[in-house]
């Protein structure tokens, strides 16, 4: 049977790691290199990318990380932010990821998933939602790191994406990042019970049993989780356990 | 030193395949090539693929690899990954695509109303860990305990018109052919350059496999 995946998520900006880590014994907390090393080890599934480089300048520097941790880490990588054009998916995708995540370039010019994925493949378009509860049951679709409502209905926005090629979902609460309260299970659940891709959930996990949650009531494929992971306080090999614990197929 | 070609015909990266030979193999050549005199001075050959079977197919006869991929297949340890792999067999339901017919059977897609056990809907693309069940002994399962999880991202799926060319399955919805495998040739479905240790395992089993 198919093993739910957990997804460790990295923000990098110029090179580094932020939102902190704090790993036990690791000699530079915040170089990404060493970071996916050691989620390799700890029996992370796939690894997370996100790309917050603020300055054009800078973008490039992602593509040399993307070479070094493809040359010695042997898992699944997706790398997103400030992907625009076709030719920033194919530059990518040279340097060792498998997948890359689109969100804004996606709702300003849909064409580039379905252009994207028609060069390259569906299996590594992902197109990431960042979700904003806007009413019972009701969520928008925002850009620009959550600060422009796009004013499309999320659910509208997954099944169009999966019929331009999306191979995959990453969904995002807007409403729940950084809270540490956990999913917003209903919003995962519409979304993954909406399109025939997978869906992976983000945003808001505080603990081990919001991972389990976001499969069994969330109907997620995937959990990506940053900061608990981050700070030290559970590895992926504790998630797995709790998850694998809860009835989950997990890799071990 | 042996030399071991990664065959390019302009479908993606084949950055990760190469870099996880290079990791087992570190005694080896590992070329990256599109050169069918290379393919044929190799000892070994990798024939990866990615994205969609027709594309790969035109590609492939656009760079004029085929015959050098064929003879590669008759006569040397060959690895067909993914798309390589569905490419050795007769045809494809992928757009109606003829293969390279190096093994009788055809590739086809999960059915997109497939239910899990548990009565959950089963996404399409197949995408993730999955458990290889093992048939039989092969060389390249040397040290891969029998059900070990793999990385398969994949629509479709060989259907081997000989059961004995397969060497390894799968479940999602159905019992699905993952790994196919003939005298010199070994096909997988899943991905050993993303499958951490298991598919390690792998390359280093390919690297030493005299068959």
């Amino acid at each position: 049977m198919l093993a739910k995946r957990i997804i460790p998520c990295l923000d990098v900006t110029a090179g580094r790691v932020v939102k902190g880590v704090n790993f036990v014994a690791l000699r530079d907390a915040g170089d990404p290199v060493e970071i996916a090393r050691r989620y390799d080890e700890q029996g992370a599934d796939e690894l997370t990318f996100l790309d917050i480089t603020a300055s054009s300048d800078d973008r490039d520097i992602i593509l040399g990380i993307i070479e070094r941790v493809a040359a010695q880490v042997f898992i699944p990588l997706t790398v997103g932010g400030g992907v625009r054009r076709v030719d920033d998916v194919r530059r990518l995708l040279n340097a060792g990821a498998d997948k890359i995540s689109i969100n804004t370039s996606a709702v300003q010019n849909p064409q580039l998933v379905a252009d994207a994925s028609g060069r390259y493949g569906a299996q590594c378009i992902v197109v990431a939602i960042d979700a904003k509860r806007t009413g019972p049951g009701r969520w928008n679709v925002f850009t620009r790191g959550g600060r422009d409502d796009s004013g499309l209905d999320v659910l509208d926005w997954a099944r169009r994406v999966e019929s331009l090629g999306a191979g995959e979902i990453l969904l995002t609460s807007m409403d729940r990042d950084g809270t540490r309260a956990g999913f917003d299970l209903d919003l995962t659940r519409a979304v993954a019970d909406a399109v025939g891709i997978p869906v992976i959930a983000s945003g808001g996990v505080g603990n081990l049993d919001h991972l389990v949650d976001g499969i069994i009531t969330g109907h997620a494929d995937a959990v990506l989780a940053a900061s608990i992971f981050h700070y030290g306080e559970f590895s992926v090999a504790d998630a797995k356990q709790r998850m694998a614990e809860r009835g989950i197929e997990v890799r071990r | 030193m042996q030399t071991i070609a990664v065959i390019d015909y302009g479908m993606g990266n084949l950055r990760s395949v190469s870099k996880a030979i290079e990791h087992v193999a570190p005694q080896a050549h590992v070329v990256v090539t599109s050169d069918a005199r290379v393919i044929g001075a190799a000892s070994r050959v990798v024939f990866p693929g990615q994205g969609a079977m027709p594309d790969c197919m035109r590609e492939m006869q656009a760079s004029g690899l085929a015959d050098a991929v064929r003879a590669a297949a008759r006569t040397k340890p060959f690895l067909g990954i993914c798309i390589g792999m569905q490419m050795i067999f007769d045809f494809s339901e992928e757009g109606g695509t003829t293969g390279l017919g190096l093994l009788a059977g055809t590739v086809k897609r999960f059915a997109g109303d497939m239910r899990g056990a548990d009565g959950t809907r089963l996404k399409v693309p197949h995408m993730g860990w999955n458990r290889v069940h093992q048939h039989g002994s092969h060389p390249l399962w040397r040290g891969i305990e029998d059900d070990s999880r793999f990385y398969f991202v994949h629509s479709f799926y060989p259907v081997s018109a000989q059961a004995a060319d397969c060497a390894g399955s799968s479940d999602y919805g159905i019992h699905f052919c993952c790994v196919v495998a003939r005298d010199n040739i070994f096909g997988v479905q899943f991905h050993p350059e993303k499958s951490h240790r298991a598919g390690l395992a792998l390359f280093a089993n390919f690297v030493a496999w005299n068959p």
